[in-house]
């Protein structure tokens, strides 16, 4: 007696091309990439600190430059589209019960949602912006 | 009990995420105001290095950074698999040392300020 093993074919590269949900899903994927960059660019930018003023500023105009402004862009979109889906999960990956009954999941979300709002608040106010 | 070295990898991934989403957005908004030509009062070099050379300072951006890294990488490894890249034990290598070096020069960095 022989059984066929279901064996679906999955193309390694282009897999994603297949459901709009996987599609979503790496273009979530996608964000880390500008993520990880900007992590470097943070490093380089504690160097150019620890190095002095003069190298600080050059670091500082340096960010000025055309390409500059569309790598920050970039970061910035997809730093709040990860931001935005991590919240959005947090429903599903840490469910809250008090007593017999979870907490509503847009509970949990909008408290994340309402902390960071608050966190960047005073970042932007400690840092001068407003 | 078979032992696994995942919680090692995975508590500074996780760790990592929520930094990522609770503190990468501002500063990249940050950095982005400073690209556009309005450089934040408090990105002059006398409020960074002030900040910075606290003791207090240095934890929070050598956490932020670190784990920021941590998180970046295990998640560029899970991309590049999912884009096709199937050398997975030679990508999880670069980029798990690329993150380590860089944490590594972050807090040496920070210790000379």
């Amino acid at each position: 007696m022989s059984r066929n093993p279901l064996i679906r074919e999955v193309p390694p590269t282009s897999w994603y091309f297949r459901h709009p949900l996987y599609l979503r899903y790496m273009s979530r994927e996608i964000t880390s990439i500008f993520i990880g960059a900007y992590c470097v660019l943070l490093v380089v930018g504690l160097q150019r600190l620890a190095a002095g003023p003069a190298a600080w500023e050059g670091f500082v105009t340096a960010l000025q430059s055309p390409a500059s402004i569309v790598f920050q862009f970039l970061c910035l979109v997809a730093a709040f589209y990860h931001a935005a889906t991590w919240f959005n999960a947090t429903q599903k990956a840490m469910p809250l019960q008090i007593g017999e009954d979870f907490v509503p999941g847009n509970v949990i979300s909008g408290a994340h949602y309402a902390a960071w709002a608050v966190l960047s608040v005073v970042v932007l106010f400690f840092t001068g912006v407003f | 009990m078979a032992k696994s070295h995942k919680p090692v990898v995975w508590f500074p991934f996780a760790a990592g995420g929520t930094v990522i989403a609770f503190c990468i957005p501002v500063i990249v908004l940050l950095t982005f105001l400073a690209a556009l030509g309005n450089v934040p009062a408090g990105l002059s070099y006398e409020k960074m290095h002030a900040f910075a050379g606290n003791g207090l300072g240095k934890l929070i951006i050598f956490g932020v950074v670190a784990l920021s890294l941590w998180s970046s990488a295990h998640r560029l490894r899970c991309t590049c698999y999912d884009f096709g890249i199937r050398a997975d034990t030679l990508v999880a290598t670069v980029l798990y040392i690329a993150a380590i070096v860089l944490s590594i020069a972050a807090a040496m960095f920070l210790l000379r300020i």
